[in-house]
């Protein structure tokens, strides 16, 4: 469904991803791990069209987008959670998730899914006029993921949507990410968290200093033991 | 900053009673003080030198006193009134202490700002008579009482039950109260009493927003905006009927029209899409000399002279060319080059014009003496040079633009209003918050924000082409900086991202200085003033867009939300 082949991506003279190559098949939930800096965030930004790569070539449904506009990857159905969470904190719970599906213009079918969204999140419909601004880092995460839904996407990109959260809200978040698989989401995740991430992962990649340094299944990765050393905090 | 507080809450609840009975005696003493003389000659102000009768400015001070008794009685009737929890009582809705508090205020300031105006405008302290000072110790009394009442609680008006008979007649009946009050601000040629005047409404609207009724009103606006627009137009049709024929008044209405028309036409771009604009007054150049060189004036250097509706349309699409020209390259990076390179653009406009004279370049424009003797429009036969007769009542030259302009500025609120509530609002307003998170949603950013430039600089182009019929004459020196500069003033100070403020905004920064000739040198640095003022006290302007206002105080917004958060929201309001 998405392949990313030798990526290259810089900024200025620093290059952050230095020949990275992914594929993510259709229903899958796909890991990237790695430490601070190792370009994670970098490849999802240049996958959603935000960032120019260098050199390389992004392949979806087999349709070339390394050269396609941010705007136009979000319609061809690849939906970006940004690190951070990155929701609109002026803006109502409802604005903020109407802004998910600002690309479509098929108004039916965004109730349907804004429906969908509300009954997968109930917090987010008790309080749908509420400023965004107010609500906890939870919270806040359910929104990005509820207005990352709402275009309608059919690969899911998540940015370290358990970061800053409580145990009980990252359980929260993770079951929520089988549900969507469950529905025919595929999902390509980035986490810290990385035994939680490797646990519902299909496949994972380990990526250090812009290079991917492993691969596998998820129960792989678990039982490696580089993986346990640098990421599970395991001897 | 921080004012020291001398009456605690503790001497508050002490002395209450007698602070209010103080403040009744001094607000009925300032009540009564309009009766007596409050000036020597008769030049101060609008001769205030009668015993028992009074002056329309002494009128004013006469309705904050019973403005004042009114607020006070109430506050005395609301703490005989016991709560009972689960219902609240009317009279606990209004925070009647608060407007008491306001009110006395308001008195010093008013009375005080007469004596100086009366001293600046005669010469001295001595032309005042004993009737000023008696009503400046009258409100020098009713402020000390009134800092003994407890402010208490915030007003609930706005959470009683709609009552839409009620709404709607206010609605109306302020309407056509400003209506009449516009007239009489026009007709006051004396600086001063305009002055005085224009306090007496600040002092009334604080008044009414520290006691709730202005959140109430405004409530009211919103459930019946149809009403209030409608009445808003009604009032604005009616008002060169005021004029008796009068041209004087009506070139100020017209110019203060198109002003406020080219300040919405802004606040599309900067309220809507917040991009720094400061060369929007080239647009508006270039639909007016776009305008000019069609006309049929015998200076028109073109000699092709379409029909003016289409006059128009080139007009605005000039001007949209050109926002495209400037646009297309500067807003793909950040919102502070656009910012340089419009302010830079503005000044290029008036040059290129001001070069356009045959000698330094083609002779399309005449240079700087521009295009003069622009004929009167005339359209579908009828002359907007001549002046008609309706009803009895003549209408002139400038009249018949007021009505023009007064269709076009509703056109362009049309489209301001649809933009603000349509999908592309909302991608506005995507982008002005995050940029990049709003890329990530699938927001066109660079796409919105040209549509948001080209489409400002279309209706100032319109506007323009309009403008230079009303002025007769097309020079580059109308199209400077400082007008761009006003107009953002005007969007600043009335309120970014509303059409209401930003129309208040545009009428005062255009009235007040036609009204205040005498200090036209001071004029920047009142505006300067002004500006530092607002910002530092309410810089969300003068009339808020709900948005905008959590931009600016989301820190109260979110302790708000936090107290509100434990309590599902029916009990919220029994508890206020």
């Amino acid at each position: 469904m998405l392949e990313v082949k030798d990526l290259v991506v810089a900024y200025g003279k620093v290059k952050a991803v230095k020949g990275t190559s992914l594929t993510v098949e259709k229903r899958q939930v796909v890991s990237l791990l790695g430490t601070n800096g190792a370009g994670k965030t970098t490849t999802l930004r240049t996958i959603s069209g935000l960032l120019r790569p260098e050199s390389g070539e992004i392949w979806f449904e087999g349709e070339r987008i390394d050269k396609t506009p941010a705007h136009q990857v979000v319609i061809k159905g690849l939906a970006h959670s940004p690190e951070g969470r990155r929701i609109f904190p002026k803006l109502t719970v409802e604005d903020n998730l109407l802004l998910g599906a600002f690309a479509r213009k098929d108004t039916a079918g965004i109730a349907t899914d804004l429906d969908r969204v509300f009954a997968l999140f109930d917090i987010l419909k008790e309080r749908r006029t509420q400023p965004a601004g107010t609500f906890s880092g939870g919270e806040q995460q359910m929104l990005a993921i509820g207005r990352a839904m709402l275009s309608r996407p059919r690969l899911l990109m998540l940015d370290e949507p358990s970061m800053g959260l409580s145990p009980l809200m990252m359980q929260k978040i993770m079951s929520t990410i089988r549900a969507l698989q469950a529905e025919g989401v595929t999902i390509l995740l980035v986490e810290q968290n990385a035994a939680a991430a490797l646990r519902l992962s299909d496949r994972a990649y380990v990526l250090e200093v812009g290079s991917i340094t492993l691969e596998g299944t998820g129960q792989q990765l678990l039982g490696d033991d580089r993986v346990k050393r640098a990421y599970l905090g395991e001897d | 900053m921080k004012i020291p507080t001398l009456v605690t809450p503790e001497l508050q609840k002490q002395y209450g009673r007698l602070g209010r009975l103080v403040a009744l005696a001094g607000a009925l003493l300032f009540a009564l003080s309009p009766y007596l003389p409050w000036a020597y000659p008769r030049t101060a102000l609008d001769n205030m030198t009668y015993l028992g009768a009074p002056s329309t400015v002494q009128f004013l001070g006469l309705s904050l006193g019973v403005l004042e008794l009114f607020a006070l009685v109430g506050s005395h009737m609301a703490a005989g009134v016991a709560r009972v929890r689960g219902t609240t009582h009317l009279l606990h809705r209004v925070a009647w202490n608060r407007a008491a508090r306001a009110g006395a205020l308001g008195m010093i300031a008013f009375i005080g700002l007469i004596i100086v105006v009366v001293a600046l405008e005669t010469g001295g302290l001595a032309n005042l008579e004993y009737g000023a000072w008696i009503a400046l110790v009258a409100a020098g009394i009713a402020t000390a009482g009134s800092r003994f009442l407890a402010p208490g609680r915030e007003s609930t008006l706005d959470r009683a039950p709609a009552n839409p008979v009620l709404e709607i007649l206010t609605i109306a009946g302020l309407l056509g109260g400003s209506l009449f009050l516009l007239a009489f601000a026009l007709d006051q040629d004396d600086g001063g009493t305009f002055v005085v005047l224009l306090a007496h409404i600040a002092i009334m609207v604080t008044i009414a927003l520290r006691s709730g009724v202005g959140a109430w009103l405004s409530l009211a606006g919103q459930r019946h905006r149809n009403v209030l627009v409608f009445s808003a137009f009604a009032v604005a049709f009616l008002f060169p009927f005021t004029q008796n024929g009068s041209d004087a008044n009506m070139s100020i209405a017209t110019q203060v029209l198109i002003f406020a028309t080219t300040a919405v036409g802004l606040n599309i771009v900067v309220g809507l899409a917040g991009l720094l604009d400061l060369g929007y007054i080239a647009f508006l150049g270039a639909g007016a000399f776009t305008a000019a060189t069609l006309s049929e004036s015998t200076f028109a250097t073109i000699g092709w002279k379409p029909p003016f509706i289409v006059v128009m349309i080139i007009a605005g699409l000039i001007s949209a060319t050109l926002g495209l020209l400037i646009g297309t390259p500067t807003l793909r990076v950040s919102g502070d080059y656009l910012a340089i390179v419009t302010l830079a653009f503005g000044e290029i406009f008036r040059i290129t014009m001001n070069n356009l004279d045959g000698s330094d370049g083609p002779d399309l424009v005449h240079g700087s003496s521009g295009i003069p003797a622009i004929p009167n429009l005339n359209l579908f036969g009828f002359d907007f040079g001549e002046p008609h007769v309706i009803a009895g009542i003549t209408l002139g030259r400038f009249a018949n633009y007021f009505f023009l302009m007064l269709l076009i500025i509703a056109v362009i609120i049309v489209v301001f209003t649809r933009l603000n509530h349509s999908r592309i609002g909302r991608g506005w307003v995507a982008i002005r918050e995050d940029e990049r998170a709003a890329e990530a949603m699938g927001v066109n950013v660079f796409g919105l924000k040209l549509l948001a430039f080209a489409g400002g600089a279309f209706l100032a182009g319109f506007a323009g082409a309009v403008k230079a019929h009303v002025d007769v004459s097309v020079t580059p020196e109308q199209y400077i900086f400082l007008e761009s500069a006003f107009l953002l003033a005007a969007i600043v100070l009335g309120g970014m991202g509303t059409v209401l403020g930003v129309i208040i905004g545009a009428t005062l920064l255009k009235l007040v200085p036609e009204k205040l000739r005498f200090m036209s040198e001071y004029r920047m640095l009142i505006f300067g003033l002004l500006m530092v003022v607002m910002m530092r006290f309410r810089p969300e302007g003068m009339v808020a867009n709900t948005r905008r206002q959590l931009e600016f105080h989301s820190d109260d917004q979110e302790l708000a939300a936090e107290v509100d958060e434990d309590l599902p929201y029916e009990f919220v309001e029994e508890r206020a």
